[in-house]
């Protein structure tokens, strides 16, 4: 039966198991708009602002799996989206993003409404196509599919002409894809592996440097087979927050610029470092030449263009870390390295995270703190970028994998609000947070109005501290405190701000207040925020400036009593 | 000016007739910082497949790094590099030089010496058609330069391993051994 592009898009993504997309209508993609009553399996949010789809539609990929999928019309639509495709292509998350394009005979004419965008957007997608025949719809959704959802995964670009919209062809959907430059390694090399097995039975100081590809591989159990066999403390990047019990003997927190000081002081005394799917990053590594300088580093990451990017191992491994474990796990004896762990237990008593003032005045850490405990590891976490990210990195404890999500590789201000919301709409079994700057919340907040409309219930926390923080504490330690552009003379009144959206709100100013705001939040059948107005001039320690090594750290002095570890 | 350890790469790209590659390509390098000083495509011995060959400049670590990130791109089927030494390297050039009565029968006494062809001739000027590596074309272009040259067009490089071994068995042993990603030029046994 033949359909029409529009018909064949809809079609398309029904088979590739899509019951969700987010985006905003406009005269290009107004006939696959127009198409949508036909399929009422399809969801269709209707967001305030591309770029918030974009992110919501990562955020319902980051929190369920699956692929995102966000649209929108060309030129300015197609535009909008890219701050999120950028964001993805940094953090491996799939992501198919359909754009409405001019009709064919306008293309290269500067028609109204028309941009390259999939000129502007090659170099941040994993891959992309301008689809000029409508019978190449299905082959081109199905291998967007596949191409966004395996290997390592990525956003891909489909950009649609209006007449291929409109066009009739044959709907004849594949059942494979024909992809002879694409083929993802899973299995790790036997030989690899045998030599990792040999490494990890030879080590004495063992370390795991768990990165995203444990959640993106499904590989939590695993992991927590490996590490218990051989007695290997974990430590977890950013992204890799929440794929270790955060309560396990084995937990050894969050290294580099603002992590644990005592994880990045344990890579420094290890003499074997298992680095599994993560990518040493520079907020990671700090100096390169004085990082892990005592071990042999293992690395497993299904891109080989990771392996030997910044740091050279000793035993490459390139697969899927889930099958990777499996094969690793097989081969691992049972090892115990007591005197290892005990001064990993003394790193952890003699450089205790949390210095908490025990003050009266409202400490951003304090607001955390009570979130976390409220929740008690339950919740999903979404943070903005800033300090308030890297305070929830640091405090926020989780019983299951894949609860926090953070823009990591780019550090998108503003993702907060939008992809709590695609979070929430993939997870309404779960408590869903958004930890919020006041800064990235007014980049985006206009997405409250698409949360109250379809009750979408984030409870957002705005860590409000009148200014932009990070940047700020940036200008404290290395500016003389000249606050160049980085504190607010006037922020809207944020509680109003909600009410106006058809939100309810509380404000939060004193400690005592906090306890209360999140249990009224969390009761609320709904979206609900509350604006924690924070102490202007608090630092999130440890630090290492950028570029250098725990030797530079700078760590807060330590305050005894000092409340939570 | 050379920098230091940098010297010349050749590539070749086995790659699928898509529409963009060639800018999915040469974006790639760009954005690695690294200068194409040679690039020629055509199709291979397989159809809907093209290669391309280029020649690049940069130490060994960021080829390497193109050549891994050349691998992720969808489009790209294999990557090989040349050793200098076991490649046979030619390049087509097209020259128009001026010509005079007077001065046409000494061009030509080059051309034959460089065994180029003239592939055209009109009353003020010829066109000399040259192949041969890049030092060839450059010494016959050093020598024709006085009478005056008007116009040059250049192939880029094309090259080909010597004997009998061709690139789609290379193709084909490293696919089966880890597969076509795994067996970039970074030798993940031997690491
Ligand atoms: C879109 C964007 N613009 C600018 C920046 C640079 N930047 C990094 S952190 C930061 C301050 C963030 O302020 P806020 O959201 O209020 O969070 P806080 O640091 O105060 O917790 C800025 C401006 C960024 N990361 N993203």
């Amino acid at each position: 039966m033949k359909l029409t592009g529009a018909q064949m898009v809809c079609e398309s993504l029904i088979k590739e198991g899509v019951d969700t997309v987010f985006g905003i209508v406009g005269g290009a993609i107004l006939p696959l708009y127009q198409t949508l009553p036909e399929y009422p399996q399809i969801r269709h949010i209707l967001c305030r602002h591309e770029q918030g789809a974009g992110h919501a539609a990562e955020g319902y990929s980051r929190a369920t799996g699956q692929v995102g999928v966000a649209w929108a019309t060309s030129g300015p639509g197609a535009t909008n989206l890219v701050t999120a495709i950028a964001t993805a292509q940094m953090d491996s998350i799939p992501l198919v993003c359909i754009t409405g394009q001019v009709g064919r005979p306008a293309i290269g004419r500067d028609a109204f409404q028309e941009t390259d965008i999939t000129g502007i957007t090659l170099p941040i997608t994993k891959y992309n196509y301008l689809v000029m025949e409508a019978s190449e719809i299905p082959r081109v959704i199905k291998e967007a599919f596949h191409i966004a959802r395996t290997g390592r995964p990525g956003p891909v670009l489909v950009d649609i002409p209006k007449d291929v919209l409109t066009d009739l062809a044959e709907f004849i959907y594949p059942d494979e894809v024909d992809l002879p430059g694409y083929k993802p390694v899973m299995d790790g090399h036997p030989n690899m592996i045998k030599r990792a097995a040999k490494l990890i039975a030879e080590a004495e100081r063992p370390l795991i440097l768990a990165g995203h590809g444990v959640s993106i591989s499904g590989a939590y159990e695993e992991l927590k087979e490996l590490a218990e066999k051989a007695q290997i403390p974990v430590i977890t990047t950013l992204l890799g927050i929440s794929s270790f019990p955060s309560n396990h003997v084995l937990y050894t927190g969050m290294p580099g610029m603002h992590g644990m000081a005592y994880a990045s002081l344990a890579i420094d005394e290890a003499d074997l470092i298992l680095a599994l799917g993560m990518r040493f990053d520079d907020r990671v590594t700090g100096r390169l030449s004085d990082f892990a300088k005592k071990a042999k580093i293992i690395h497993v990451d299904i891109d080989p263009a990771e392996i030997g990017k910044n740091v050279s191992p000793t035993v490459p491994i390139v697969g899927d870390l889930k099958r990777v474990l499996l094969q690793l796990n097989d081969q691992v004896q049972p090892k115990t390295h007591p005197q290892w762990i005990k001064e990993i237990d003394q790193l952890k008593e003699r450089h205790p995270l949390v210095r908490a003032k025990d003050s009266d005045k409202l400490l951003p850490q304090h607001v955390i703190q009570e979130i976390t405990e409220a929740t008690n590891g339950e919740a999903m976490v979404i943070t903005g970028v800033g300090q308030h990210q890297m305070w929830a990195a640091q405090f926020f404890r989780f019983n299951h994998p894949n609860l926090f999500h953070t823009s990591g590789g780019l550090g998108t201000m503003g993702f907060e609000v939008p992809a709590a919301m695609g979070a929430q709409v993939g997870r309404p079994d779960l408590q869903v947070w958004s930890v919020a700057g006041d800064g990235g919340f007014q980049m985006t907040m206009s997405e409250l109005a698409t949360m109250v409309e379809n009750n979408i219930p984030v409870k957002f926390a705005v860590i409000n501290n009148n200014c932009l923080g990070m940047v700020r504490q940036w200008q404290q330690f290395f500016y003389d405190k000249r606050y160049v552009a980085t504190m607010y003379t006037h922020n809207p009144d944020f509680v109003k701000l909600a009410d106006a959206f058809g939100m309810p709100a509380a404000r939060v100013t004193e400690r005592s207040q906090i306890r209360a705001a999140v249990e009224q939040a969390m009761a609320h059948d709904g979206p609900f925020l509350i604006d924690f107005q924070v102490e202007v001039e608090e630092n999130v320690f440890p630090m290492i400036p950028a570029g250098q090594s725990t030797t530079e750290m700078m760590e807060d002095p330590i305050v005894e009593g000092a409340i939570w570890r | 000016m050379a920098i230091e350890g940098q010297r010349k790469h050749t590539l070749t790209a086995l790659v699928q007739d898509r529409p963009g590659v060639l800018n999915r390509v040469v974006s790639l390098v760009r954005r690695r910082g690294i200068n194409i000083s040679s690039l020629a495509v055509g199709h291979s011995e397989t159809p809907e497949l093209s290669r391309l060959t280029f020649v690049i400049d940069g130490d060994d670590y960021s080829v390497e790094q193109a050549t891994k990130q050349l691998y992720k791109l969808i489009d790209v089927v294999r990557v090989s590099e040349f050793a200098e030494d076991q490649v046979v390297a030619r390049e087509l050039a097209l020259i128009k030089v001026r010509t005079t009565a007077a001065s046409r029968s000494e061009v030509i006494e080059i051309v034959d010496i460089f065994r180029a062809k003239i592939v055209d001739v009109a009353p003020s000027s010829i066109i000399v058609e040259i192949t041969g590596d890049e030092e060839k074309i450059d010494a016959l272009m050093a020598l024709l330069k006085p009478f005056g040259i008007r116009e040059v067009m250049r192939s880029g490089r094309l090259a080909m391993q010597r004997g009998q071994e061709i690139l789609a068995q290379r193709e084909k042993s490293q696919a089966s051994s880890n597969g076509p990603h795994a067996s970039a030029p970074t030798d993940y046994e031997g690491a």
